[in-house]
């Protein structure tokens, strides 16, 4: 298997498993009663949470505004083909550089700052974004957003992919997911990951340690912008169209939820399934009633209350338990790997 | 012996908050290879002064100089890396890692590697052993993999020295590193340090002046942010406000 230069491995069992599921699920999507579309959004929202977590549950700096970043990626995408040069690779370079110029515009302001102050400004720079998105009319269409994005050929090489069918885009974002797990694995298991957990624990220890702490969080803070942006531009590519809501307020916080509910805190998986949990719940929930959100809030609520570590954090207690059970505890091999 | 460059000085230090003065024209210097005491009441300024000596608080005169540079100033993480390290009054540990980890953060080399996508310092056994050999040196062997949150009082300390150690530091603050140790620990904490100084320059602020009297060559008297004081332990006996306090008992 491969491994990094100190011998720990690049795709770990929980990885292959998961790309197992994600990579067969249009096999058996619609005998589970799912379809495809409904994977392109999970998948989608899988990034944009992981991208989340790096700052949230790895640095511990909560961002209440991080819609904008995923907005600007949607809007520069979509803006991306409609210029003299349309393309898949093109437009999601364009929506990742834009996000990452407006994060590290934003993370300017940010890096010096940390906890409530911190979480504030997230919110005033995300509403800023929210607001020109809507007022800018001449480039975002405001608040009907941006319509007609046709899905362009996919070019690689000598091929021509075409995207019109869901289960093609399914695919194309499943592969771009998979790059970013085990991009951002190794990420969190580097010494970057390391000193991001370290400011989470104790930002003026890590300082005196000599840590560069703005420098980290500026990086970290720009990073997370543009991979919301690479997300954004994904849904904007799968739904043809980019709207303001996405930037907003309380689509910023969904994010938040996703993240928590499914354990970023104590799992690298927590917004994989915080996300999956989601999108379902949506779902689910969304086809019983239309106040779905009031019942997934209060689905949320009970979670933080009952188990604050999420989904990932029951199911580590658990495994935990069953390791007591067992009759032959496995030899410690230092970290949880999950 | 041999006239040779300070090794690390503090020249006439002012620093104020608001109105109140808390440091009034301190002068310190510290031997290269020594053990040096500052002593005083609560509040007589000898935090402040750590902190203005490590860069957490910029003076408003006076200048820092270490190993014949001006570092007056300078951000903390700056400071650090010239070889400046210290522990803290209050416990200031990373708690979620474990013992080894808090270690491991601290090193150079882990600090000075984070643009290394591959490298996973948890697996390098250089590294870890590295991180090991210091946990062993403050007298944690055997409790690597204890999350530091969970170590006993004692152990926490002796923590604190070791995350401040395992950046090769070539002169080490500790602000009260007995701060609410029983006299067993502080006995032992006495040994740790009486082995440290034999590698370390170290600079000690320490309300117990037992503890700072068995440890120290050079001890100075901090009051109302001035140095009024200093000297060999020795010499401090004599001293009016040594004397006037409880050091009688000690001696």
């Amino acid at each position: 298997m491969l491994t990094s230069s100190s011998g720990a491995p690049i795709v770990t069992q929980p990885m292959l498993a998961f790309f197992a599921v994600l990579f067969t699920f249009p096999l058996w999507a619609e005998a589970a009663g799912l379809y495809h579309y409904l994977g392109v959004e999970i998948a989608i929202f899988i990034i944009y949470a992981l991208g989340y977590n790096l700052l949230l549950g790895y640095a511990g700096l909560p961002s209440f505004g991080h819609g904008a970043f995923f907005g600007i990626g949607a809007y520069s995408y979509g803006l991306w083909q409609f210029g003299p040069l349309p393309g898949v690779f093109l437009g999601l370079a364009a929506a990742i550089a834009g996000a990452a110029l407006a994060a590290g515009l934003v993370a300017l302001f940010l890096s010096h700052r940390r906890g409530i102050y911190f979480a504030l400004m997230t919110i005033a720079f995300g509403q800023i974004f929210w607001f020109l998105s809507i007022r800018l009319r001449g480039i975002t269409g405001g608040e009907d957003g941006l319509l007609n994005i046709l899905r362009p050929k996919l070019n690689v090489g000598w091929f021509s992919v075409n995207l019109s069918s869901n289960a093609t885009v399914y695919y194309g974002v499943a592969i771009l997911l998979t790059i970013l797990i085990v991009l951002l694995w190794r990420l969190v298991h580097s010494p970057f990951g390391t000193a991001l957990q370290a400011i989470r624990m104790n930002e003026m220890r890590a300082r005196f340690a000599g840590y560069r702490v703005w420098l980290i969080k500026w990086t970290v803070f720009t990073l997370s912008g543009a991979i919301a942006g690479m997300a954004g531009a994904l849904l904007a590519l799968t739904q043809e169209s980019a709207y303001p809501d996405v930037m907003s307020l309380h689509a910023s916080g969904f994010v938040v939820m996703m993240t928590l509910i499914g354990g970023g805190f104590v799992s690298f998986w927590g917004p994989v399934v915080g996300a999956l949990v989601f999108i379902l719940a949506r779902d689910v929930l969304g086809a019983a009633t239309e106040t779905w959100l009031l019942w997934y809030g209060l689905l949320f609520m009970v979670v933080m209350l009952v188990e604050p570590e999420g989904v990932v954090g029951v199911w580590l207690k658990l495994q935990a338990r069953l390791k007591r059970l067992g009759p032959q505890p496995k030899p410690a091999e230092g970290k949880v790997s999950l | 012996m041999t006239a040779s460059r300070p090794f690390f000085v503090a020249e006439k230090l002012h620093k104020r908050f608001g109105d109140q003065v808390v440091l009034e024209s301190i002068s310190l210097s510290f031997d290269e290879g020594t053990v040096s005491g500052i002593m005083g009441p609560n509040g007589a300024g000898k935090s402040t002064c750590f902190n203005v000596l490590t860069g957490l608080h910029k003076p408003d005169r006076g200048r820092v100089i270490f190993d014949g540079e001006d570092i007056t100033g300078l951000s903390p993480e700056a400071i650090a890396r010239k070889g400046i390290s210290r522990s803290f009054q209050i416990m200031n540990l990373f708690d979620e890692f474990t013992a080894i980890e808090n270690i491991m953060v601290a090193l150079p080399q882990v600090r000075s590697g984070l643009s290394r996508l591959f490298w996973d310092t948890r697996g390098d056994s250089a590294v870890m052993d590295e991180a090991r050999e210091v946990l062993g040196r403050v007298g944690l062997a055997g409790r690597e993999q204890v999350r530091a949150g969970d170590l006993p009082y004692g152990q926490r300390r002796a923590l604190e020295i070791g995350v401040a150690l395992a950046a090769k530091p070539r002169i080490v603050f500790l602000d009260e590193p007995t701060q609410g140790l029983g006299s067993e620990g502080r006995a032992r904490l006495a040994e740790l340090i009486a082995n440290l100084q034999r590698s370390y320059t170290l600079v000690i602020i320490e309300h117990d002046m037992t503890f700072l009297f068995g440890l120290a060559q050079k001890i100075s008297v901090i009051h109302w942010g001035q140095v009024i004081a200093q000297g060999t332990p020795q010499e401090l006996m004599a001293n009016e406000w040594v004397r006037a306090s409880d050091l009688g008992k000690v001696a």
